[in-house]
């Protein structure tokens, strides 16, 4: 228990002392996450606005596959992601192993089947006839599916919130895509990985409290999107 | 309000992409550790490689141990900044550090199981493979000692007395160079652990296979360096120590470059010559000193390799 | 000033308002030939309907009748499996942008279907969707929010409406657009009884005022005769009947159009005499008189609203009556309905007659009694074979 609170003080210190190597490794973090986040977003909710509007033969089963998708375990994704990126590999003439970049595409991989499957789930919870009513007032399609994600903005920002928690806190792939190296793929969970096998509890435990407090951070600033004006 | 949501997705655009541009490499930052111990050296006379190699991108498979005890956070930045290499290090276990290596998905490896390393090099995956230095393995346990190891001269004679006491002994279970050593142990006194109920695979690096030992009041094999750096986490004693057994030989090895034409051949070789540098090895050899009261590797290039 | 203001911005909002409506018989709206079907089973079987520019449509019929599918391929928001569509005269082509047609119309559902925002942006939407200016958007806005009686919600959370306010906002969302035709869809169905009676009165009002076309389905008679122009029946996805509510109230074409519209009373029976446009009728043993130009010899369906049978005391002698036809029977059922009771007098053939509750009691309504039933002539509807 000691440990915890010495944990959170360094926590505090390192921050307030602006120690540059835990600032950086935090920047990157949030850098690398909400990157993750903002490409699955700008796939997963046409992707899955496209999904929860149509209906063509096949659709149950990619349905299925992106449900499947939202419990992918991240060492998985990082084992094919590594493999893919291996130098001597499919996509090795990329050379992005072992940088930001090949975080953000493992991250990516796991943050939009969440994303997808949770805009379908938003966009289907709306009544169904809201689509007519609304191109009965004279929206093009563009403007009807705009209003309904607009309809669908709690669900949709809890997705949001649900795909940047699955990443930011995912340590399997950034581990073995990123490989771990500081000043360039160190994130606060590889960090904290290595702080403890090197036995640096405190460390370890100051690196955890900062990511739950960037987590805490982000997930306050869309909250309190999500609840603005809802007096109910 | 639609207008609110979308500004809400820009600003998190906005603030998302000055931070991607942070993430792109950035020049090493000081750490402490790294500090110390150039201060204690002679700055190496080697002219500093401003021109940038033709090919810098170099990728270095090591093992967790070499990290974990810091002594990578200081060797390596000093070697970029006298070749201007960028090194990807990339810590794993020695079975995965050589899987990298026989695949030329690293271009230089820094490892410490032998067996496996020569075996390597018989299969022609290596180039060239050279000692740079050694710390030893101890054999740590409880104070309390239940197995009565303490002072035992052999390491051999230590895990045959842990097993007539049927004491807990706790193993990596990682394939790392620990547990290839350990292995290696256990097959000269003819016993086999494997499945015992005293016998426990935490599947875990060093340190916190020292916690759970400390925790479970059980003995393992850790190397030296380590053991000291995580002193203050367990109440682990050395019980034996100082069998040539139980030596812990690093070696680094350049990747066969006819496996590959992306092994970056002239990077590998200039970390290979750095690593066996006087300069270099009089850093490793004064290395954890400071921190520990005794240094955590012994410097051993240009020795005879057995 | 201000009051000027706005009053000219309610001119300009509502063009058509001032001038008397125009009830031009171009047609508005034109469906031709139009089928729906789901597989093998047609729900939609319209050989031709015409709305009038101008005109309100009541569109009745039984659930399940076809009424929705008919009103979506009529609001282009369905491709009927054939047939024709013209709008304005002009056909629609399926499988072109109909964006600029759909924004000539505007459709009212049973739900208000409001998005969670508040009045006031929900009552703008259309006008949004067409990129209609701010200040423009906003007089027009305001207009209608006052002419439904909404002005003070303006800035309410649709989602904290009443059903009768959100009701009242839908349809303020689609009278602002100034459609060409409206086009509504059970717009009172879900509401209580005292909220849908004002709201339709007024809603009577505005489509008056503005003499928008307008197509209006529902299960309910009244609704349709309180705003229909015309008014049409669809049974079983068939349109059986279009014509002034009393047309088809009074003169049903056939015995189900007869049901939905309130004939209780359906018998067939013969046309025995024909004399100055009065035809004498056997049904069931006894002759009744109905006010018909149909020939004798035909056989005909006679019919009668409960409404317009009266009930009297066999023995009441002295209570004498103008109508034509007073007929003996005996009363098989009463059935109590609220403030009323239907009585079914088996006179050869079964007649429903509606009697006050009260009446009912002071008569001493039961099953068995021997009842005189009296009706004119005139109330008589007989549809020909």
């Amino acid at each position: 228990m000691d440990l915890i609170w010495q944990g959170m003080g360094q926590a505090f210190w390192l921050v307030a002392h602006g120690d540059r190597e835990i600032i950086g490794v935090a920047l990157l973090t949030l850098g690398v996450s909400l990157s993750a986040t903002i490409l699955s977003l700008l796939v997963g909710i046409p992707a899955g606005a496209f999904l929860a509007l149509n209906r063509f033969p096949g659709r149950q089963v990619i349905v299925s596959v992106v449900n499947t998708g939202m419990g992918l375990p991240p060492v998985v994704v990082g084992l094919f992601i590594t493999i893919l990126l291996w130098r001597n590999g499919p996509l090795g003439l990329m050379q992005i192993l072992y940088t930001p970049t090949a975080i953000v595409i493992a991250q990516f991989v796991i943050a939009a089947p969440v994303v997808i499957g949770l805009t379908i789930a938003a966009i289907q919870q709306l009544n169904p006839r809201l689509r007519l009513q609304i191109l009965a007032l004279g929206a093009s399609r563009w403007q009807m599916v705009a209003l309904l994600l607009r309809e669908a903005r709690l669900p949709l920002l809890a997705a949001i919130m649900a795909g940047f928690g699955a990443v930011i806190s995912e340590v399997g792939a950034s581990m073995m895509v990123g490989g771990n190296i500081l000043d360039e793929t160190r994130v606060l969970t590889t960090a904290t990985v290595l702080e403890t096998s090197k036995g640096n509890f405190d460390v370890a435990i100051a690196l955890s409290v900062l990511l739950l407090f960037l987590v805490f951070a982000v997930n306050l600033g869309l909250t309190l999107i999500q609840q603005r004006r809802r007096p109910l | 309000m639609f207008r609110n949501f979308i500004a809400a997705i820009l600003l998190v655009l906005t603030l998302a992409t000055p931070l991607l541009g942070c993430s792109s490499p950035a020049a090493p930052t000081a750490t402490p550790s790294q500090k110390a111990p150039s201060s204690a050296t002679s700055q190496p006379a080697t002219p500093a490689a401003n021109a940038k190699p033709a090919n810098p991108q170099l990728i270095l498979a090591t093992t967790t141990s070499t990290q974990d005890s810091g002594l990578l956070d200081v060797l390596v930045p000093m070697f970029e900044k006298q070749t201007g290499y960028d090194v990807k290090t990339i810590a794993v276990g020695t079975g995965q550090a050589l899987a990298m290596g026989e695949r030329a998905e690293a271009d230089v490896l820094l490892v410490h199981a032998p067996d496996s390393e020569k075996k390597f090099m018989q299969a022609g995956h290596g180039a060239e493979r050279k000692l740079v230095m050694h710390n030893d393995f101890i054999i740590v346990g409880p104070p309390a000692d239940p197995a009565k190891i303490k002072g035992v001269k052999t390491a051999d004679e230590a895990l045959k007395k842990i097993v007539a006491a049927k004491a807990l002994f706790v193993s990596r279970g990682d394939n790392s160079g620990t547990e290839q050593l350990e292995k290696k142990l256990w097959k000269q006194t003819g016993l086999d652990p494997k499945g015992q109920d005293w016998y426990k695979q935490t599947g875990q690096g060093m340190g916190a296979t020292l916690n759970v030992a400390s925790d479970k009041n059980g003995y393992t094999i850790s190397d030296r360096a380590t053991y000291l750096a995580t002193k203050k986490n367990h109440s682990l004693d050395i019980l034996v120590e100082a069998d040539k057994a139980l030596l812990n030989i690093y070696h680094v090895i350049t990747v066969n470059p006819q496996k590959s034409p992306k092994i970056n051949v002239a990077g590998a070789k200039a970390f290979e010559e750095f690593m066996v540098a006087p300069d270099t090895q009089a850093v490793v050899g004064k290395f954890g000193a400071d921190k520990f009261g005794q240094p955590l590797f012994f410097a051993d290039a240009g020795k005879q390799d057995n | 000033m201000n009051g000027e203001t706005s009053v000219n911005a309610a001119e300009s909002a509502m063009p058509r308002s001032a001038a008397a409506p125009s009830r031009s018989h171009l047609p508005a709206l034109e469906a031709t030939n139009v089928t729906v079907r789901f597989g093998d089973r047609v729900v939609l079987d319209v050989p031709s309907l015409a709305v009038s520019a101008g005109e309100v449509m009541a569109i009745m019929g039984p659930n399940g009748a076809g009424k929705s599918t008919l009103l979506l391929c009529l609001a282009l928001l369905r491709r009927p499996t054939s047939g024709e569509i013209r709008v304005g005269g002009e056909p629609i082509r399926w499988g072109n942008d109909l964006l600029p047609t759909r924004r000539r119309m505007a459709v009212v559902f049973q739900e208000p279907l409001l998005l969670d925002t508040t009045v006031q942006e929900n009552v703008a939407l259309g006008l949004r969707l067409r990129g209609r200016k701010e200040a423009e958007a906003k007089e027009s806005v305001r207009f209608w929010l006052e002419r439904f009686g909404i002005e003070h919600l303006a800035k309410r959370q649709a989602r904290t409406l009443s059903g009768g306010e959100a009701q009242r906002t839908s349809l303020a969302r689609a009278l602002v657009l100034a459609p060409e035709t409206l086009l509504l869809d059970e717009p009172f169905a879900a509401l209580d009884p005292p909220t849908r009676a004002s709201l339709i009165s007024d809603m009577k009002e505005v489509l008056r005022e503005t003499g928008t076309t307008t197509l209006m389905i529902t299960h309910d008679r009244d609704e349709a005769l309180a705003l229909g122009d015309r008014v049409g029946v669809l049974v079983a996805g068939q349109l059986r009947q279009v014509g002034t509510p009393d047309e088809v109230f009074a003169s049903p074409v056939d015995a189900e159009v007869a049901a939905f519209v309130g004939i209780e009373t359906v018998a067939g029976g013969i046309v025995i005499n024909q004399e100055e446009g009065v035809a004498q009728v056997e049904v069931g043993g006894q002759i009744v008189e109905s006010v018909s130009p149909i020939r004798a010899g035909n056989r005909v369906l006679v019919c009668l609203r409960p409404e317009d049978a009266t009930l009297l005391k066999a023995s009441d002698r002295e209570q004498m009556t103008s109508a034509r036809n007073c007929l003996r029977g005996t009363v098989s059922r009463v059935i109590p309905l609220g403030a009323q009771a239907r009585v079914v007098v088996d006179c050869g053939f079964p007649l429903v007659a509606l009697v006050t509750r009260r009446s009912a009691v002071e008569m001493n309504m039961a099953v068995g009694q021997t009842v005189r039933v009296s009706f004119k002539a005139s109330a008589v509807h007989l549809i020909g074979h």
